[in-house]
Formats: C-alpha cells, structure tokens, sequence
C-alpha cells in the first residue's frame, strides 16, 4: 500500500451550519416589527375608509377596539359591533369600556382610546350611536381607524 | 497515532426549530400600524348654558342618506369641494375675535381670507356643523372629516410656514422626537390660532 492515502471520493457535505442564524434573523425581525393579533374576526373582513389626515395610534396597550361591519351569515342584516371575539349590542359598550378600564392603572385612564375600525358601508347611526355611548361615561378619546389615502374609493 | 479529524456536530434541526418559530410569529402577527383620524368627543355636561351663535359664524354641512352633500342649506357640492369651502369660511376673519380676559376683541391679523362680512368673523368664533343623516355611509362621513381636518392643518401649516419657517407637520414631529417646551408653544399658538370647533347636532331620522 502506497505511504499516501487516496482522498475519498465525492463532494463533502455543505456545512448548513449557518442555516439557523439566517433564520433566526428572520425570526427576530419578525418579533421585532409585528404585534400579535387580538382578536378573532366574527364578521366581514373590514374595509376600512381612507384618509390623508390621520395619525397614528400609539401607546397599544391603551388601546380598545370596537369593530364594527356586516355579520358573516349573509341573512343577518345591518351592522354589528364586536368586542373581545364577541359581537355585542350598544347598550354593552360603557361595561366594555369599564372592563377595559379595570385593567389598566389608574393614572393611565385618561389617556385611554377608543379605536373604532368600522367597515366603510357601514351607516353612520350605529357609529354615532357608539358615539354617544362613549360620551355618557367620558371615553372621550376615539380614533377611527382608517386605510390608504385614496378617499375616493370611499364613496 | 494518528489524528482524529474533528466530526462536525450536525445543526440541522436548529434550523428546523428556528423555521418553527418563525412560522408561528408570521401566523399569529400582524404587521400594521394602527393609524386614523382622532377625536375628542365634546364632554356630556347638564347644564350648558344656551349660547346665541350668530348664523353667519356656523358653517352648515349637511349630508343625507344618499351621500349627497348640502353646504349652508342651499348649494349642493362634492367631497373634495369641501376643504376649499371650510377653508374659506374659517380664514374669512370678517370681524373681531371674542373678548378674552377682559381684552376686547381683535381683528384677524393672520387671516388672508376674504373679510366677506357676511362669513365667519375670526377663527375662533367658526364653527362646523356636520349634520349626518342615519343612513349616510361611514366612507362618506369620514371622508368629510378627512376633509374638514384637511382644511384646519392647511391654514395651520400656513401660518406655521409664515411665522416660523417650519410647517405644522414638521413642528409636530419634532415635538414628538424632542419634547421641547418651545416648539409644544408653538404649537399651542398654531392651534389656538385655528381652534377645530367641530359640532355634530342630532341625526336626521
């Protein structure tokens, strides 16, 4: 037998060892820049009107959501309000708000916000009646939430 | 002896664990940003006492429950109509202001307006009225607010360009990332100068 020994044959694996820092960059900018999602849809995907003047809703843990569009069975009619995977009567906002409140610091009531994210088709009653709802027990900041700055796919 | 070479430790499955997680913040996040038009409501008070508002300092806009807009009862215009009219009407600086602190009041000196006597008499006496009807649609509705705050930010970062030499937008972030006494000032000048007096009445039925 020869001194030198005969390289074996065939390619050597390809190290894949930096697989996993790849992806876990990807895993940290993910974490990073996206917010869990709250809540479970229960009606029509929201079309949100648009508007250039807005400004954006910050300090999320201050925020509640009312969502307001068409029920997913096509046989119920007019606009349904939907808090907490639950869809709810007007009456129910203030105990709504006031459970929200519950959570929250004390201090941090007062700067508490509404947002409301109601579907564009919407009628304005149901939004003013929330409204009102919202102004009987002084949750007085709202936002409504909007999409896009082309405000003529609003109408 | 010879050399044992060195094996590599196979990493594959961290590969596999860091896909999984991956995939489960993709599924349950979302990327947007929550942005809208914001509002104060007005505070519900008992006894409000009845103030008598001169008609030509209300600026009446009407929109019933075809999406048709009626502006001062009698002109019907279009949504991208409305920003040239509020504008108008707010910056018209007919009269004087309300006296403040026992100061009588004083003519718009930042107006550019039209002084038409019989529009508004100073920004701070103009009111928009937004009367809805129950069924206009919440697309048109906001896009008249849209419109409305349109209006007030255009006068405001006009008057922002004109005395400071940075526009509103600006000075609003730059607060935002400073913090600084002096620009909250004047930011507080601009929006006193062109105070958003919003009032909705009762909707039609």
């Amino acid at each position: 037998m020869s001194k030198f020994k005969k390289k074996k044959k065939g390619l050597p694996a390809i190290s894949t060892a930096s697989l996993p820092d790849i992806v876990f960059m990807l895993l940290f900018f993910f974490m990073v820049s996206t917010t869990m999602r709250e809540t479970d849809l229960l009606l029509q995907p929201i079309k949100f009107p648009s508007a250039t003047e807005v400004k954006k809703l910050e300090h999320k843990s201050l925020v509640s959501t009312i969502y307001v569009g068409k029920s997913k069975d096509a046989r119920i009619s007019g606009d349904k309000i939907q808090v907490n995977d639950k869809i709810i009567d007007v009456k129910d906002i203030p105990s709504f708000i006031f459970s929200e409140r519950a959570l929250r610091k004390e201090e941090e009531v007062k700067y508490m916000t509404t947002s409301i994210k109601a579907d564009k088709e919407a009628n304005v009653g149901t939004i003013l009646d929330i409204k009102e709802q919202l102004r009987d027990i002084n949750a007085l900041k709202v936002s409504f939430s909007t999409k896009g700055t082309n405000i003529r796919s609003n109408y | 002896m010879a050399r044992r070479e060195n094996s590599e430790i196979n990493a594959g499955s961290m590969a596999d664990i860091a896909f999984l997680l991956l995939i489960f913040f993709l599924v349950t996040t979302t990327m947007d940003v929550d942005s809208g038009i914001s509002r104060k409501l007005p505070e519900k008070s008992e006894d409000t006492p009845e103030v008598v508002i001169k008609e030509k300092n209300i600026l009446d806009i009407v929109v019933n429950r075809n999406n048709q807009i009626l502006v001062e009862g009698d002109r019907q215009v279009q949504v991208t109509d409305i920003k040239r009219i509020a504008m108008d009407f707010i910056d018209n600086g007919g009269g004087l202001s309300a006296p403040k602190d026992g100061k009588p009041g004083e003519p718009c000196d930042y107006c550019k307006g039209a002084k038409d006597p019989s529009s508004s008499d100073h920004p701070s006496k103009a009111i928009i009225s937004l009367q809805s009807d129950r069924g206009t649609t919440y697309g048109m509705y906001i896009s008249i607010q849209n419109e409305i705050e349109a209006a007030y930010n255009e006068l405001r970062n006009r008057l922002a360009l004109q005395k400071y030499k940075r526009s509103y937008k600006d000075l609003l972030r730059d607060y935002k990332d400073s913090g600084s006494k002096k620009i909250k000032e004047k930011i507080d000048f601009l929006k006193e100068s062109y105070p958003q007096i919003i009032s909705e009445p009762e909707p039609i039925k």
